[in-house]
């Protein structure tokens, strides 16, 4: 007689989708991205983005030790690379070394260990070290490496990329620049017009990602494909993406109508900045996004009103670390109010009644 | 741009890899080699058990009852074979448990002979309620796996005045082809069934509703259907749970049961394709449902096949007709991959509700390694119900209950959705099967401290009152003895 | 000037809200609870002492000074505990508490002389029986309170658990995933 003792119930097939495979897709669709991040800012950003992917790995396993759980299982399921590469994205390019291990510390331990692990922290970890990165260290998070791609004649070499990560840059200037967002702000304070900060602006360099920004950030193109692609693969959904980048387009949309000297078209706001990162792959964070299509769609409009607002008119050039923390902390209120309605019930949970018709 | 924002029709489901091709493409088998045993237990429906009315040692003919129903809710139960029985007793249930259950067993003389079954010639003569009682007294309950008496089914039909029947093709589960080959070889039988269910509920149309993955049995049954214009045969698209009575009423007709409400009360009435073979049976031929088929399948069965089994057959005696390799077996569930249970072992009997017997290997059967949820959702997206399983699942373990409660637990059907998505592999569906059965027992706990109450109040009541009488009793001695006294001094006065 | 006025407009806030909450305090004062009352109403009753109390009563009074814990009364099992934890104000975790196997007497027919003291001091009169005659014991009624093991003369009525059958079989919780266990 065969005998199979432990009860258990359906179902017993599944789809072979694990956690794993899931953070594996979503490294898949930023590796274009990030490589060509790579390449444009060359051998600091590689050092930067090694660097902060393994400390993200070693802080995750400290956590795992001392919360006395077995280690490998967990760092195998692909979320402490993955928080760690999406932190690496958000750095400016040739930050020194221990940018990205206070921000992987930051990530790992405050962003999510102390919250009790995968699934449970409040804040994207990614983004909460980001904003806790610039608000510490200003200078360095602010200091944006010029297009410098590797195997051109003026671009460091390895050699010298060794030297800017681990000794720090020594000619500023010569080097470095400012983000578009950024310069626009700078220029307001001195009360320019937009026509005229925008001379030199080219929507083609920003839309490839060859411009001044963070390491993975800079190119629409390739974020918006990769995140167009994990939408395909049902890995996640359009909600948040969509909602938040119309958000962002209607609000700028009427405000550049109104004012095109003082507010940036939408193109400018879609096509710089975080924003296809953000409305891809951060917002998109199943933990601290909302459960429900209803919901999403309530959070990414949030981001991206809260992006506008803080881009427009808050002190930052940059709005999306603080709109996505925001938004983060009211997804429980969220999740509380907007339910799906149960089968036979109504929104408010009483049975439906019978129509008589 | 209306239907956009209607109430959409499907929600919810996933699409299953399907599995059943080993199988539909196989005639069923009716000359299933007859068991030595059959073991018959007395409660295979929905309601209270039947009551034996044979002995052991009686020799019985085939379709001969056995037992009669007991109660408004309840289905008796016919012999499989004829045969003598052998035991009236305690044997395991086809259940996760196999715990025991009152079974007749009955020995086969291998005869096979019936017992004289009443020929009909025209039952539409009939009158509805007949046709009820015929159906009853058959043993007929829900074949898609529910197993609800569907005399008393046909008969809410006929009081609420119900004017759409649904017969239920879809057969959503993966692996299962029962339903798929029963309306391709039995078009015309199943067509005849629907027909005598019409006439029983006094209702004037019926839609039979097959899923899109099974064209051959949609076109035999529209054949069979097309002399009847208040019969129509619809296709539906493949998607799990399709299945579901309340998803099916929804697509159909675009109305939705309230929760707490039956089918009945809005107007519509869902039967199995199977249970209309089984009521054309019992109808034109007078046989009782005293077999079924079943479907033998999964990646340990080397011969998988659709079975017309007696009632009482033994797993064990399919697997060993089926080839099964018993040490490729991981796990044998009975009914299909998403809703059906584990059994823990094959000795034990097919019943009314087995569609599906499945032998899963290790590679089939979903992984079980539990990761923490990642809140990715899924589970909330496919929930045909509407419910939130991973708020639900968190709840249980934290063991807050009445707060699962809250979001919506007793609406959970356990189809098994979010379990057979979730990455994480987290056994949703047991943590609301767990937590079902802990609040039915915590009310039973609280019931039972109520009656506990009541019974310790009626006793010290009782008490007090056999104390007082005895202090009445005491008292009326004492004054008797006292008068006794007295009047024996008057006496010795006197004296 | 403005120290004055701060002084003289916060001293007077203070007196008026004073006065309000001294008014509240009298109107709407809530009548405290008689807790040990509605406590011992939802206890079972039968004084039966497996809690370590002499009754209801004074298990009752213990739980109000907090000497008891709610989990303490084995007839009312988790469903009680949680009832008294909710009047309490008490944090339960029913998972760090061990459901008390729940026993039932049942009379061995071999053995039992129809001698009627069973019966006579069974609180809920779960023993059913006539002198002389083999008695019974109606487990749905039984509450485990052993009163009439201890009274049985030939050691006839033995506790035994509640036996599990298809009707009171319950799934099992799922046990946590390994990766949260620890190591040691």
């Amino acid at each position: 007689m065969i005998t199979h003792l432990k009860p258990s119930s359906g179902a017993h097939i599944g789809t072979p989708v694990t956690v794993g495979h899931i953070m594996g897709q979503v490294m898949l669709a930023l590796t274009p991205a990030t490589a060509f991040g790579l390449y444009v800012f060359g051998w600091p950003a590689l050092n930067l983005f090694v660097i902060t992917v393994l400390s993200a790995l070693f802080f995750e396993a400290v956590c795992l030790k001392l919360a006395g759980r077995i280690a490998k299982p967990v760092l195998m399921d692909g979320s402490a690379v993955l928080t760690g590469w999406l932190l690496a994205m958000t750095l400016p390019p040739w930050a020194p070394w221990w940018i990205g291990v206070v921000g992987s510390g930051i990530a790992m331990i405050l962003g999510k260990q102390v919250y009790g692990g995968l699934g449970q922290n409040l804040f994207n970890p990614a983004m909460l070290a980001r904003v806790a990165l610039l608000i510490s260290f200003p200078i360095e998070m602010t200091t944006w490496a010029n297009v410098s791609p590797l195997f051109f004649s003026d671009s460091p070499s390895i050699s010298d990329s060794w030297r800017i990560t681990f000794a720090g840059l020594t000619n500023i200037d010569a080097v470095t620049g400012a983000t578009t967002l950024g310069f626009i702000k700078t220029e307001f304070s001195q009360n320019h017009l937009l026509p005229d900060i925008l001379k030199d602006y080219s929507e083609i360099l920003n839309f490839i990602g060859w411009t001044r920004g963070s390491l993975g950030e800079t190119s629409t193109l390739f974020l918006a494909l990769g995140g167009i692609w994990l939408i395909r693969q049902g890995i996640i959904q359009w909600h948040i993406p969509v909602s938040l980048l119309l958000t962002v387009a209607v609000l700028s949309g009427i405000f550049h109508t109104v004012d095109s000297q003082h507010y940036a078209s939408p193109l400018l706001h879609l096509n710089s900045g975080a924003m296809m990162c953000v409305a891809f792959f951060i917002a998109t964070d199943y933990v601290t996004s909302p459960n429900t299509p209803a919901g999403q769609l309530v959070f990414g409009a949030g981001c991206g009103l809260l992006i506008f607002v803080i881009r427009t008119w808050g002190a930052y050039p940059e709005g999306s670390g603080f709109a996505i923390l925001l938004m983060n902390s009211a997804t429980p209120l969220i999740d509380y109010y907007i339910r799906p309605r149960i089968y036979g019930r109504d929104r408010k949970g009483k049975p439906i009644e019978i129509n008589k018709s | 741009m209306l239907s956009f924002f209607a109430k959409p029709r499907i929600r919810g489901g996933v699409h299953a890899e399907e599995r059943k091709a080993a199988t539909a493409n196989l005639p069923i088998v009716t000359d299933f080699p007859l068991p030595k045993k059959l073991y018959i237990p007395l409660q295979q429906h929905v309601g209270k058990p039947a009551e034996p009315l044979i002995r052991v040692g009686d020799k019985v003919l085939k379709g001969q009852l056995l037992a009669y129903s007991q109660g408004m809710i309840s289905a008796p139960v016919h012999a499989p074979s004829s045969g003598s029985i052998i035991d009236v007793n305690d044997y395991p249930a086809p259940h996760p448990s196999a715990l025991p259950i009152r079974t007749i067993v009955l020995e086969t003389d291998g005869n096979d002979e019936w017992v004289t079954t009443p020929n009909i010639t025209d039952p539409f003569q009939l009158s509805p309620e007949d046709i009820s009682l015929r159906v009853g007294a058959a043993g007929i309950v829900g074949l898609g796996g529910a197993t609800f008496p569907t005399a008393v089914k046909l008969n809410m039909g006929r009081d609420n005045h119900v004017d759409t029947l649904i017969i239920n093709g879809a057969e959503c589960e993966p692996y299962l082809s029962c339903d798929d080959r029963q309306m391709q070889e039995r078009a015309d039988q199943i067509i005849d069934g629907v027909r005598l269910m019409l006439h029983s509920m006094v209702a004037h149309s019926a839609v039979v509703a097959i899923e899109d993955n099974k064209p051959l049995a949609f076109l035999a049954m529209q054949t069979a259907a097309n002399p009847f214009p208040a019969i129509k045969v619809i296709q539906i698209p493949t998607r799990y749970p399709m299945g579901w009575d309340r998803q099916l009423i929804r697509y159909v007709t675009g109305k939705e049961v309230p929760i707490g409400c039956r089918s009945s009360e809005i107007g519509v009435t869902i039967h199995n394709v199977s249970t209309a073979y089984a009521v054309h049976k019992a109808i034109r031929l007078g046989q009782p449902l005293v077999s079924r088929v079943v479907t033998v399948s999964g990646g340990a069965v080397a011969r998988p096949l659709n079975i017309e089994v007696p009632l009482g057959t033994l797993i064990s005696d399919l697997f060993v007709f089926c080839s099964v390799n018993p040490s490729h077996i991981a796990r044998i569930v009975m009914g299909g991959p998403m809703m059906g249970d584990s059994l823990p072992h094959t000795h034990l009997p097919t019943v009314k509700a087995t569609s599906g017997i499945l032998a899963l290997t290790q590679s089939e059967l979903k992984n079980t390694e539990e990761q923490p949820c990642i809140r990715c959702a899924s589970c909330v997206s496919v929930c045909p119900a509407g419910l939130r399983p991973l708020d639900m699942a968190n709840n249980i373990r934290m063991n807050q209950l009445d707060v699962a409660v809250d979001i919506g637990l007793k609406d959970c059907i356990s189809c098994g959705c979010c379990s057979y998505i979730c990455p994480s592999n987290i056994p949703l569906v047991q943590y609301f099967k767990y937590a079902s059965g802990e609040v039915a027992a915590r009310q039973q706990a609280q019931h039972k401290s109520e009656q506990t109450k009541r019974l310790i109040d009626a006793r010290n009541a009782r008490m007090e009152r056999i104390a007082q009488q005895q202090a009445a009793e005491e008292q009326a001695r004492l004054a008797a003895k006292a008068e006794r006294e007295q009047r024996q001094a008057e006496q010795e006065v006197t004296t | 000037m403005y120290v004055l006025s701060a002084i003289i407009s916060l001293t007077l806030l203070g007196l008026l809200l004073g006065l309000l909450l001294g008014i509240a305090g009298k109107y709407l004062k809530v009548e405290s609870s008689p807790l040990v009352d509605e406590l011992e109403s939802l206890l079972p009753g039968s004084q039966c002492g497996q809690c370590g109390f002499p009754g209801c009563r004074p298990a009752a009074e213990a739980l109000v000074e907090g000497k008891a814990s709610a989990t303490m009364c084995p007839p009312g099992g988790s469903a009680l505990a949680e009832q008294i934890a909710l009047l309490l104000g008490l944090d339960l975790d029913l998972s760090e508490v061990k459901e008390p196997e729940l026993l039932v007497a049942r009379v061995s027919e071999a053995t039992c002389t129809g001698c009627t003291r069973c019966f006579k001091v069974c609180p809920t009169d779960a023993i059913v029986g006539a002198p002389r005659q083999i008695h019974a014991v109606v487990s749905d009624a039984c509450i485990g309170c052993k009163k009439c093991v201890e009274v049985c003369p030939t050691e006839c009525l033995q506790m035994h658990p509640i036996e599990v059958t298809l009707r009171n079989w319950r799934w099992t919780k799922p046990a946590l995933p390994a990766t949260s266990t620890a190591v040691c």
